[in-house]
């Protein structure tokens, strides 16, 4: 009786596991799937049936694309777009941040509450008027234009994560610094800082990639300057297949290695941000 | 005196800058997507833009395809999700490891997993090629074509559950973590079965992140255009594609400015849907 | 010289008042402690003190030296927190250098402090590590090792102990006084534990709903509290308190008469109800009947070792009693309490107030 229990234990605990790599199997098959084709000769894309390995292994398809017109400086621009991004959105959204983590004030709530509900706004959509503006404005067809509306997309977002971020930070350990001497910000620099420095870096990460992903803003806001997505995605319907398998694999392999750091902080984003 | 009056305006002071970002990069545009809609081209105000995005052949589509998506994709999204989050809640081996690959889509495109599933579904793609070695076809079949609307809308729907699957996993771990142990535990010592738990107390209980989930996703999915030009080219279109097609290819910020009033309207109306809907009655919570 | 002198100090949040125009006046090296229920408003006065809580009105002075609008840092105190507060980014030593070296310090000197101060509290070799590869009890004391090493002339502790593990707290107790009587600050010390308040204070500052209520040293609390609510605060069990009647030239409680003072007959004549109060170990049990004694039911027996607590039905009232450890009453049994008339204390129900 007590053998058959104990095996079916190892039986269920055993189709957990298989259920848990069925579906990273589903998430990992098509990025293992598009990778053959951008690793792949660009004759081997035409190829049927299609093979399931690079045979053989070649860069050949990559560098086509990465050679084509335009690609190099849309990848530069997409940097820049998203440098200027993560620095903007960190340097205004911050010190929002940490003043709704660690002061109480009159309009903290109301404020925050501002700031959760501009999620209620599809916010990629606001670049139609925008780029209205920005032409009135002498901006249009700019990165840095750009820049300032990816901002604006990630700067909710880094308000609430940055806030959670340093909320985290004991608010006692900035006082125990202040009765030991220090000002205000002197406690802000020695203390809160370099403990909220690892969830800050992964904060700014996932402002980088979510610039480097954006594509409706970034289309309708450029037209010679344009990002990477941009650029794809206004050639796609005359490219040839090698050129958007290479350029689909280029684009997502960022996020194969931001995961890897954001990951430890990832509830530390979501979780109370969700509040 | 003066330290403490320097106090009290700090919070303020770091307030500000985002405060002024978000007035002019966001309650501007907000304005001014309303009266871009509303405006006639030698000034004044009109209804024509609507009446415009109204009558295009496309526009009837679009909506009914936008929301179409949304009905199917959110319920497979969240299922896929819960699994995923329960997976990473049930104490596995390597679950660090698990956590990280279930979290990859989050950082995708959806220009970049459009371009992925494109590559699956294409005709010489690997669906063919494992269909046919299977046996189940003798050639390669056509999914993407404009006559098979079903099976665009399908593989757009697979697209999107790969890529946003992601967000909603991680805000549901999020919810989990915070239901403390000793209700399962409790549930457990009650004898109930784990389908039990999922239903009568990980579910409700898991209600606010729910919320939140649904109203980010929904509010994502009303934005959603590079995912179908990518897989389905101009085979079925959306609200935001239109919204982009009238900008940019006939150059009319007026009534692409009309779809976007209208997907605002959408946004904000399925938000407070789910805000009521949802809700969690004050009774019960502790 | 760092007497510490609060002046009617008020602190609301919201509409909540947390102290409630507050004076207080802590003397040189002296160790006060702020005893009360939690919500009391003592961390309130205790972080007003430090600096930390911007206080609506009142002043505070440290010395001869008025501080209410200087920061935490230009008071010359060190603070001991309740979650300790050890930063866990740097070393135990970086954590008590740490406001030697904001004093710009030279090394030698933050060096031999640091030194010092580990080494009164016994952590020399935890020196290296990172706090979070030192146990709770630990971090406690490179917290107070932190605070002390600046040899500030105030030290201000809130509830240090509170999250410590019942044996742990107890040693503790006895080193921090140990320790504070070399190390010659003037010491504020916030707990809502009666029996580390007792222990510790040269003088206990009783508070509730933001108000002091006595401030006496620890024998005068326990022995002659001022209020009804101090002496069932303090002490454990709490002081028994009886309703007594006025019968004819006598007071009575639970059948037995009392000679009180002339305060308490005054009390009475005018109409007011009176309390007699009285602890636990000034009452003596006895199973035979003796002269001046109540007669009740003995409803609970406990052993605790050192004593039997009896709690005993007198009349529509339960007092507590310790018995000696080897009596041995039963539940239901009937029996006779004497109490000792120079340990009865007098209280006005109307006021909670003690009647002197």
């Amino acid at each position: 009786m007590k053998s058959s229990n104990t095996f079916l234990r190892y039986v269920s605990r055993g189709l957990v596991y298989l259920l848990a790599i069925l579906m990273a199997l589903w998430v990992l098959l098509p990025i293992y799937l598009i990778g053959v084709a951008a690793f792949s000769e660009q004759l081997a894309v035409y190829k049927y049936p299609r093979p399931f390995f690079p045979s053989p292994f070649s860069t050949e398809t990559m560098v086509f694309f990465l050679k084509s017109t335009g690609v190099a400086a849309s990848v530069r621009s997409s940097v820049v777009v998203a440098l200027i991004t993560l620095s903007l959105s960190t340097l205004i959204g911050a010190p929002a941040g940490y003043a709704i983590a660690r002061f109480v004030f009159r309009g903290r709530e109301t404020f925050r509450l501002l700031v959760v509900s501009t999620r209620a706004f599809p916010i990629v959509i606001l670049s139609i008027p925008l780029a209205v503006s920005f032409i009135e404005w002498g901006m249009y067809d700019s990165v840095y234009s750009l820049a300032l509306m990816h901002t604006a997309l990630a700067l909710p977002f880094t308000i609430l994560i940055t806030s959670s971020v340093f909320a985290s930070v004991p608010r006692d350990l900035e006082e125990a610094a202040m009765t030991l001497g220090c000002s205000q910000l002197q406690a802000f620099v020695r203390v809160s800082l370099p403990l909220a420095l690892p969830g800050l870096a992964a904060a700014t990460l996932f402002t980088f990639v979510l610039s480097w992903n954006e594509v409706f803003a970034a289309v309708i806001l450029t037209v010679r300057n344009r990002t990477l997505p941009a650029l794809v995605l206004t050639v796609l319907d005359v490219s040839p297949l090698p050129y958007r398998f290479a350029g689909g694999f280029f684009m997502l392999a960022p996020s194969l290695i931001f995961m890897l750091f954001i990951r430890k902080y990832l509830f530390n984003l979501w979780g109370k941000v969700t509040k | 005196m003066s330290t403490r009056r320097l106090q009290a305006l700090t919070p303020y002071a770091l307030l500000l800058p985002s405060v002024i970002f978000l007035l002019v990069f966001f309650a501007y545009p907000m304005v001014e997507a309303f009266t871009l809609a509303f405006r006639a081209e030698g000034g004044g105000w009109t209804l024509d833009n609507f009446q415009t995005m109204i009558r295009d052949v496309a526009f009837a589509p679009a909506f009914r395809t936008t929301l179409l998506l949304i009905l199917i994709i959110i319920p497979v999204q969240f299922a896929l999700a819960l699994t995923m989050a329960l997976l990473i809640q049930a104490k596995l081996k390597f679950s660090g490891l698990f956590l990280y690959i279930y979290a990859i889509p989050l950082g995708i495109s959806e220009l970049a997993a459009g371009i992925v599933w494109f590559a699956i579904f294409t005709e010489r793609g690997y669906l063919n090629t494992v269909l046919t070695a299977l046996g189940i076809l003798d050639k390669p079949f056509i999914f993407l074509s404009y006559q098979n609307t079903g099976w665009l809308l399908f593989a757009v729907v697979l697209a999107e559950a790969w890529r946003a699957t992601s967000i909603v996993m991680v805000i549901l771990v999020a919810g989990l973590q915070s239901i403390p142990n000793e209700f399962l535990e409790a549930a457990d010592v009650f004898g109930a079965t784990l389908w039990d738990k999922v239903w009568r107390v990980i579910l409700p209980l898991l209600r606010p992140s729910l919320q939140v989930a649904l109203i980010l996703r929904t509010i994502l999915a009303f934005q959603v255009f590079a995912v179908a030009l990518a897989v389905a080219g101009r085979g079925i279109t959306l609200l935001a594609a239109e919204a982009y097609r009238w900008y940019n290819t006939y150059r009319d910020p007026n009534v692409a400015a009309a779809f976007a009033a209208l997907i605002m309207v959408l946004s904000i109306v399925s938000t407070i849907l789910y805000l009521w809907g949802l809700r969690t009655p004050e009774e019960q919570t502790l | 010289m760092a007497e510490i002198r609060l002046d009617n100090i008020r602190k609301t949040f919201g509409k909540i008042v947390a102290t409630r125009d507050v004076s207080l006046t802590v003397h040189d090296t002296e160790f006060m402690v702020l005893l009360g229920p939690s919500g009391c408003g003592k961390t309130t006065l205790l972080r007003g003190i430090a600096g930390l809580e911007q206080i609506d009105s009142g002043r505070v002075f440290i010395g001869d030296k008025d501080v209410t609008d200087l920061p935490s840092r230009k008071r010359r105190i060190a603070m001991v927190f309740q979650s300790y507060a050890v930063f866990p980014h740097l070393t135990v030593y970086e954590n008590i250098a740490f406001g030697l070296r904001m004093q710009r310090l030279p090394d030698s000197e933050v060096k031999k402090r640091v030194h010092s101060s580990a080494e009164l509290l016994q952590i020399t070799d935890l020196l290296d590590r990172f706090p979070a590869k030192v146990s709770g009890g630990q971090r406690q004391r490179v917290a107070v090792a932190r605070a002390i090493a600046v040899q500030a002339e105030v030290l201000l502790m809130d509830e240090p102990l509170s999250n410590l593990d019942a044996l742990l707290r107890l040693e503790m107790r006895a080193e921090l006084k140990r320790l504070l009587k070399d190390v010659k600050s003037t010491v504020v010390y916030v707990t809502h534990d009666q029996v580390e308040a007792l222990s510790l204070g040269d003088r206990i500052a009783v508070m509730k709903d933001g108000e002091i209520l006595q401030c006496d040293t620890p024998l005068q609390v326990y022995d002659n509290p001022a209020s009804e609510f101090i002496g069932g605060f303090i002490g454990n069990p709490p002081m028994n308190f009886l309703e007594v009647q006025l019968s004819d030239n006598a007071v009575m409680a639970g059948g037995a008469s009392f000679t009180p003072p002339p305060a308490v007959r005054a009390a009475l004549g005018n109409g007011a109800r009176v309390a007699l109060g009285i602890r636990a170990e000034n009452i003596v049990a006895e199973s035979v009947r003796t002269d001046g004694a109540l007669s009740g039911a003995v409803l609970v027996v406990e052993p605790l070792g050192s004593h039997n607590l009896l709690t005993v039905q007198v009349g529509g009232e339960r007092v507590k009693v310790n018995a000696h450890a080897d009596s041995r009453f039963e539940p239901g049994q009937r029996i006779w309490l004497k109490f000792a008339p120079e340990k009865i204390r007098w209280m006005n129900r109307d006021t909670g107030r003690a009647i002197s």
